[in-house]
């Protein structure tokens, strides 16, 4: 090549070619630094497990034995065929049988009695004329979750009980719940899809956040931007990878939940991954924004964890109910993607439903994503005007 | 392409950068021809880097044009990225990849085909004496070693410039003199090169150099004009002259 005009269009004659090639060598690079961290890849691949296993136990560990107290002024052979139903289940565990309920209430308060089951006086007589019986339950809430799933156990024995009666002898028992110390129970019931939005998030905003500016911090980024690569193929190069090592962190995380607590999962499992990768679009874009605004790695480690974890955890609905913020704080919420995606997800696992009643927090999420990775590769405009 | 340019590699007319009214780069004008060596001097803030920015495509000048291989700063950036060779005084190489993976990454980048890339990399490997290094992690090789494998990366795809800021920053006397021998084969070969450096021994090794003061060019020609001109033995001592605080026409600050 001896004139530029020749170099020029040897240049544009394999530019198709050789963006393809960039790209690859570019992934492969990342998968490189990826596979070559073992210990950071360690505990991002074990995260899922870990996280779901500390939380399903912490949360339910108490559910495995639930101490009973009984009230039962006027004891007969109904009640005691009741309450061996309670032994019988290996899950709750009779601590007390007392005739009054000022006499368990002390066990409530030092925390001795999860439940309490109150038998009416007049219990053999209402079964006798086959009227309806109300059976009061009162259950330790000061943990909400624990609260629904003893009260929902004891329901469930109470039933079983009833339903095994001869037709003709059937009765009603009403159960009168009360819970204790949390009144205004709010059921924030399964944790996985607001873990796997947490997870996603780690991996995705937080990694890329690291790794981009960690290139800044070592000047290989200004060598790239000087390169024929183009701010978009380096954000995609950069995004790949780390996208495939969020799906094994949903897989992950939701075998996971289902072999070690049963967590059902009703609804399609591609549908779900798609949305997850919408979802990990998302925070790796933000990944890349807070890189590209952020002096060095510690401070985009930083700026990541408050941009991205804190909203996931504190306003996305995961833990704390979104109905039960206060109203100028529900608006916040809106800008928060994993609250549309916990929404998603919580619809797919445990309602089953699909795109027809989830297509809204979709295309939220999906504008999100064009919207953050626009603003992603506008960022990284190599030149300053 | 433009007629005007084709022999000179790189070629700036009244280049220049402002920073709100702070001007980085005054009105700077210079021309370097194809295969020759050019020492851009200039102490810690005189606007070497600035310049170099913008001929590489990194900073929009804000007055001022300049071509490099040809191809206008302002506009064709994109060919630019393709026609040069880049080593900033940071190192530019990955340490968590083996040196043949630093290799091809870069002849990736530069769209090199797979059969350019496993020919280049046996002919950088044995012309750098480092075949017995190829699967080595870069973090483990001496200092000097990355720096004359990070010169040969940037020239894989046979820019037709090589920019290199402070390209010896830390490096042993010894292997700067063997960078160098690197930086005259390339030269050899019709590879321009656009060397910043801190070291004035090492400003004698070019064909031509200029010194940048304040943001302007003071001085530019062979090293030995230049000490003919300003009657000094050593192009240190013109640099001190030039470059002394209070120097020329500035008057003292």
């Amino acid at each position: 090549m001896t004139t530029s005009s020749v170099a020029a269009a040897g240049v544009s004659g394999r530019s198709h070619h050789s963006k393809r090639g960039a790209l690859r060598a570019f992934v492969v690079k990342e998968l490189h630094h990826i596979l070559r961290d073992r210990q950071t890849l360690t505990i991002l691949l074990l995260m899922p497990l870990v996280q779901v296993v500390l939380f399903g136990f912490a949360l339910r560990s108490d559910v495995r034995d639930i101490r009973l107290a009984v009230v039962d002024p006027s004891p007969n052979h109904e009640s005691i065929a009741l309450r061996d139903r309670f032994n019988g289940t290996g899950r709750f565990r009779i601590v007390t049988t007392a005739p009054t309920v000022a006499a368990v209430e002390p066990l409530f308060r030092r925390g001795q009695a999860d439940v309490a089951l109150v038998f009416p006086p007049d219990f053999a007589e209402q079964r006798a004329d086959s009227t309806p019986s109300q059976l009061m339950m009162l259950v330790d809430a000061s943990d909400p979750n624990t609260g629904t799933t003893m009260q929902a156990y004891t329901r469930a024995v109470i039933t079983a009980y009833e339903n095994d009666q001869e037709p003709s002898r059937a009765i009603r028992i009403v159960p009168d719940v009360r819970m204790r110390f949390n009144p205004t129970l709010e059921s924030v019931n399964l944790f996985v899809p607001g873990l796997i939005a947490l997870v996603l998030t780690l991996v995705s905003a937080l990694m890329t956040a690291i790794s981009l500016s960690r290139e800044n911090e070592r000047g290989t980024l200004e060598i790239l931007l000087v390169s024929p690569l183009k701010p978009a193929q380096i954000i995609v190069g950069k995004v790949l990878p780390y996208l495939g090592l969020a799906f094994a962190n949903v897989i992950t995380a939701l075998l996971a939940a289902w072999l070690v607590f049963d967590v059902p999962f009703r609804g399609s499992l591609p549908l779900l991954l798609a949305e997850s990768t919408i979802y990990s679009l998302v925070s790796l874009a933000l990944g890349v924004l807070v890189a590209s605004k952020t002096p060095s790695q510690r401070a985009a480690m930083l700026v990541a964890l408050m941009a991205t974890m804190l909203p996931n955890v504190l306003l996305s609905g995961m833990v704390f109910p979104i109905s039960s913020m206060p109203a100028w704080l529900v608006p916040i919420t809106y800008i928060v993607p994993a609250r549309w995606f916990i929404v998603v997800a919580r619809g797919i696992m445990l309602k089953g439903v699909g795109l027809e009643y989830l297509w809204r927090e979709t295309l939220v999420l999906i504008g999100m994503t064009v919207f953050l990775l626009a603003a992603a590769v506008r960022s990284f405009k190599p030149r300053i005007g | 392409m433009s007629g005007t340019s084709q022999n000179r590699a790189i070629d700036a007319r009244n280049l220049t950068r402002r920073f709100g009214s702070f001007v980085a780069v005054d009105h700077i004008t210079f021309d370097v021809g194809a295969g020759e060596v050019f020492g851009f001097l200039g102490a810690n803030g005189a606007g070497k880097t600035t310049a170099i920015k913008m001929l590489i495509g990194l900073l929009a000048p804000s007055e001022g044009k300049a071509t490099v291989a040809g191809f206008d700063v302002a506009t064709q950036t994109e060919q630019i990225r393709r026609s040069i060779g880049y080593m900033s005084q940071r190192f530019s190489l990955y340490e968590d990849l083996t040196v043949r993976e630093n290799i091809q990454l870069y002849g990736g980048i530069y769209g090199l085909t797979d059969e350019q890339i496993s020919s280049r990399t046996a002919a950088l490997l044995a012309s750098l004496d480092m075949q017995s290094m190829a699967d080595d992690l870069v973090a483990r090789l001496p200092l000097g070693w990355k720096q004359k494998l990070a010169f040969s990366v940037a020239l894989i795809h046979e820019p037709k410039i090589v920019f290199l800021d402070e390209p010896t920053g830390g490096v042993d006397p010894i292997t700067r003199r063997q960078f160098w021998e690197l930086i005259y084969s390339a030269a050899a070969n019709g590879t321009t090169v656009f060397v910043t450096t801190h070291y004035m021994d090492e400003a004698e090794y070019c064909d031509r150099i200029s010194i940048m003061v304040d943001g302007r060019i003071a001085a530019m020609g062979t090293p030995r004009e230049l000490k003919e001109r300003f009657n000094a033995p050593t192009v240190d001592e013109v640099f001190v002259r030039l470059a002394r605080p209070g120097a020329g026409q500035r008057g003292a600050a």
